[in-house]
């Protein structure tokens, strides 16, 4: 970083300098033979533009290219709508092991394929991690291989500009002035009470406004790099819970992924619209789509285990009671826990009765209770039902087995044994819903009489220390982003040329139209020489056309 | 009169305002030599005048509705499109205090007219809101990203006009094929109105039971003639025509009839204007474009993706996200909808980035800037209908 490049006005530049970072003299042949030179970094030099040889070089400047960044974008762009063609992995209602029949079922050929090629989870792919990784790579060196120049440029600046440097800008005037000091004086007023920062120096003037807004680009970036790392951090265990559970009315289960909690459901309720609440503003909608929900929600009490207590213990303390509906998660000690789901009436308990089947007579009810059956039933009369077998998920006989698909009891099905003082011995009995089996004819029957149900709340348990810094990621970017959208940084230069001349520049990064107007005012008030914006051929011609 | 149907007149008038001031842009436009004359040309006046008038009785459609719903009006397809043409207007308002150009008024009118009559096609009822709607940030959320992209389209209008004004169209060319595309596409969403509006006042009605893509059965009312059928569907009403195919699960038929339907009137229309103007339509339009500064247009087009970007990350991302953690546990869980706000987001970034770093201004700006309304409107209109998620209403 040694070599350096001396300018005619005696101040030494870096190497790889495009412009003269005081005078603004054009420093190579490329800015010299150009009508209209390039602004953008100030031409100040660029280690990319620089430094072309090593490895590091090459990886620096492949980032440091917004040609690459935008074609990152673009790529993360494509590939994130191909996503969106099918459903996600995510939003498939089944098994993972059924979900290549499901895209085959639905989507034939091209679902199979989509699912092969991973795309039915895109957004967890390596691939597109990677994708994702450039991208905030390209960010950083693209940002600090222009900003650190940038700054010493602006800083560098010297108010009076060489006169290559004013001829070369987009905006340019040149005229004679009858007297100009006093337009100096004059233009230098104005732009003050325009809340330029007005700076002079030997017949020149340079007024400056919003330069803090060249700093937006950087500071967006950084808000993006911010947010980037908080999802990097996601993957580090105790920053993330995310965990489901199912729970009963009645229940109190301990909370997964928050091993000191417990909750206990009370309720589950589902409300609707009904049309006498508001017939007059919702009764067409009702009419036309039917049944509208109004809210789903579970009653819970939140408790939380004592502190130091013998191991096996269930002492627990009431932390609090509340109703979890969607929109207002229950919220405790960084937890929230939100309702996402629920199924309604499950079987809770199943009320019986024993009969006499010739003549009906009964011996009293009973009341299996299916969290929990017991064996035995005393009934009046000194008759007595035995449960000897429970299935909860019924699903039909295997090897002369009954057999339960499962411990939730969506078909509960019992094998009795009746005692009566009739037939001491007992009889058996075989009872589903609907069915009912007997090895041989029996006297006695069990007899369904009612059910209690209950219904289940699903809900999704989450905690998420990186929340914080996703949030300040996404607050410095939009600083950033206003600050270099609304303001811009525009530059006037007045300056004596010879004789009685005067040379008037103007430059901004954005919104030319603005500085225009400004510029205009300026050169009313202090009769600056006229000047042209080289970019707008059509105004010049039709100012000329007026004519 | 109740506040639903008070709602409803405003709406209407706001309508009608948008169609006169229109007019009146297009006078001040045709008396004046070139955009620097015509600045503070009469017509120009009247016109923003009209248009101011007809954004408050909008905005007055809007605050009464509210009222009337208890519910801020952004959800449904009806009054997402209606409040999207409001701010479309509001924005278009906005800039055109900045620059002052009777220009982007004629183009921008129009375009607000037609987002308004698509709204109206949709059931215009108030509907109560479902449970995961029921929060402010459904306010907060989709009114500010909706005020983006409404902000973000008026640069595809000023887009629209600079091609127009720029791109030869006595010759064909790429640029002409795809310029006459844009406003055969225009011509495509009249189509649906007026299809829509006819079957509508005719009474059509078909319905019918078919079985859905998780097998469950359902039923549908079609209010074209079914031209399609949904996947093992029966008909329930005899005198309805039979559909032509039965099409599987996955696919909506009863969109995809509409589609179709609007499609071929719109093609129609497209063949009859052809046919009376003897030319391609966009040349028809060109002469209104002929006296814009294209400098101006340029930065038109640049300052309002410029203002509309921080104000649409701010509602389509950073709000939806906040608004996503409270209501389903997760500020991103790559829905399609969400996946298509990115889509747009990085769409503009990559628009600015380009702008400013491989200086793509003037048409390649322009024509970047239609692309980023036409993904808008795919993520509004495309994604709510046919990429059904968690976002998809009506
Ligand atoms: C999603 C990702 C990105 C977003 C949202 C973003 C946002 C922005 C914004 C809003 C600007 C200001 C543009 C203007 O004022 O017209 C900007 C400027 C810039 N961005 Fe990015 N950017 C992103 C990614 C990148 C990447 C990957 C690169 C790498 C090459 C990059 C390099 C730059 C550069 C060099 C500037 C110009 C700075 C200046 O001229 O002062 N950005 N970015």
């Amino acid at each position: 970083m040694s070599k350096i490049v001396k300018c005619q006005c005696g101040h030494d530049n870096p190497f790889g300098i495009v412009l003269c970072e005081r005078c603004g003299r054009p420093m190579t042949e490329e800015a010299k033979n150009s009508d209209v030179v390039d602004m953008r970094y100030e031409g100040s030099a660029r280690r990319s533009q620089t430094y072309k040889r090593s490895i590091i070089d090459k990886i620096w400047n492949f980032f440091s290219s917004v040609k690459i960044g935008v074609s990152i974008i673009v790529a993360v762009l494509a590939t994130s709508a191909i996503g969106t063609l099918f459903p996600q992995k995510f939003y498939v209602p089944v098994r993972e092991e059924d979900m290549l029949d499901y895209y085959e079922r639905l989507y034939g050929f091209i679902g199979t394929l989509y699912y092969k090629l991973g795309f039915y989870d895109m957004y967890n792919s390596w691939w597109f991690k990677i994708l994702i990784g450039m991208l905030g790579t390209s960010i950083i060196i693209a940002s600090v291989d222009r900003v650190i120049p940038l700054y010493k440029s602006l800083k560098k600046q010297r108010t009076k500009r060489h006169t290559s440097f004013m001829k070369r800008q987009r905006v340019y005037g040149l005229g004679p002035s009858e007297n100009p000091d006093l337009a100096l004086t004059n233009a230098a007023e104005k732009l003050k009470e325009m809340k330029y920062n007005v700076k002079t120096e030997d017949g020149a003037i340079l007024a400056e406004k919003g330069r803090f807004s060249r700093w937006g680009p950087y500071v967006n970036h950084t808000g993006l790099i911010i947010f980037l790392f908080g999802i990097l951090l996601r993957g580090i265990p105790g920053f993330y819970v995310d965990e489901t559970m199912w729970i009963r009315e009645g229940e109190l289960r301990s909370i997964p992924g928050a091993p000191e909690f417990y909750l206990k459901s009370k309720d589950f309720s589902i409300e609707y619209y009904t049309k006498e609440e508001a017939d007059e503003v919702f009764g067409a909608a009702l009419d036309r789509v039917g049944t509208i929900v109004k809210n789903y929600q579970t009653d819970v009490t939140l408790y939380k285990k004592k502190e130091n207590l013998l191991p096996g213990s269930t002492d627990m303390d009431l932390v609090k009671d509340y109703s979890i509906i969607v929109n207002k998660p229950l919220k405790f000690e960084g937890y929230s826990i939100f309702q996402m789901d629920y199924r309604l009436n499950e079987l809770k308990s199943m009320t019986m009765q024993l009969v006499e089947k010739k003549t009906g007579k009964s011996f009293g009810e009973f009341t299996i209770d299916l969290d929990d059956p017991k064996g035995v039933y005393e009934l009046n009369d000194g008759a007595q039902v035995n449960l000897i077998g429970y299935y909860a998920d019924y699903a039909g006989v295997e090897n002369g087995e009954p057999v339960s698909k499962s411990p939730i009891p969506n078909n509960p099905a019992f094998i009795f044994d009746m005692k009566t003082p009739d037939k001491p011995k007992g009889e058996k009995s075989f009872v589903a819903i609907r069915q009912t089996l007997e090895t041989e004819e029996n006297v006695y029957a069990v007899k369904f009489v009612s059910a209690d149900t209950r219904d289940i709340s699903g809900l999704t348990i989450r905690k998420d220390k990186t929340l914080y810094i996703l949030l300040l990621g996404g607050l410095i970017f939009m600083i950033g982003v206003c600050q270099g959208s609304f303001w811009n940084h525009r530059r006037i230069w007045v300056q004596k040329g010879e004789g009685e001349e005067l040379l008037v520049a103007a430059h901004t990064n954005k919104n030319w139209f603005t500085l225009k107007k400004e510029l205009d005012e300026v050169k009313d008030f202090a009769k600056l020489p006229s000047y042209e914006d080289r970019r707008d051929n059509e105004s010049i011609e039709q100012e000329e056309g007026e004519k | 009169m109740s506040l639903a149907s008070l709602s409803a007149n405003l709406l209407l008038v706001s309508f009608i305002a948008y169609l006169v001031a229109t007019l009146f842009f297009g006078g001040a436009v045709k008396g004046a030599k070139s955009e620097a004359s015509y600045k503070n040309n009469r017509w120009g006046k009247i016109g923003i005048s009209i248009t101011i008038i007809g954004f408050i009785t909008h905005l007055g459609y809007f605050i009464t509705r509210w009222i009337a719903s208890g519910h801020a009006p952004m959800s449904n397809m009806f009054e997402f499109t209606t409040a999207f043409a409001m701010m479309l207007v509001g924005a278009f308002i906005l800039i055109f205090y900045l620059y002052r150009t009777p220009s982007l008024g004629l183009f921008a009118l129009p375009i607000a007219i037609i987002i308004i009559g698509y709204a109206s096609m949709f059931p215009t009822e108030i509907t109560p809101l479902i449970p995961a709607l029921q929060s402010y940030w459904l306010a907060v959320h989709v009114i500010t990203a909706a005020l983006g992209e409404a902000i973000l389209a008026i640069s595809a209008v000023a887009g629209l006009i600079y091609l127009l004004k720029n791109v030869d169209l006595t010759k064909p060319s790429k640029q002409r094929f795809w310029l006459e595309a844009v406003v055969f596409t225009l011509v495509l969403v009249l189509g649906f109105v007026v299809s829509s509006t006819t079957f509508k006042m005719t009474g059509y009605e078909a319905h019918f039971t078919y079985i859905d893509k998780n097998e469950k059965p359902a039923k549908i009312e079609y209010n074209y003639p079914p031209l399609f059928g949904m996947n093992e569907y029966e008909a329930k009403t005899p005198e309805a025509m039979t559909p032509w195919a039965e099409l599987p699960a996955v696919i909506n038929a009863k969109t995809l009839t509409t589609f179709v339907w609007s499609v071929v009137t719109g093609t129609i229309l497209y063949l009859l204007l052809r046919l009376i103007f003897r030319k391609p339509i966009a040349l028809v339009f060109q002469p209104f474009a002929k006296k814009a500064n294209s400098q101006l247009m340029d930065e038109i087009g640049y300052r309002s993706v410029l203002i509309g970007f921080p104000v649409f990350t701010l509602g389509a991302l950073i709000f939806a996200m906040i608004w996503a953690h409270e209501a389903w546990s997760r500020f991103w869980g790559w829905d399609p909808k969400e996946v298509w706000a990115l889509i747009t987001w990085l769409f503009y970034a990559a628009f600015l980035h380009v702008r400013l770093s491989q200086g793509w201004e003037g048409k390649k700006s322009a024509w970047l800037a239609v692309i980023g309304f036409v993904i808008i409107m795919f993520n509004l209109i495309a994604v709510n209908l046919i990429i059904a998620g968690l976002h998809s209403y009506a």
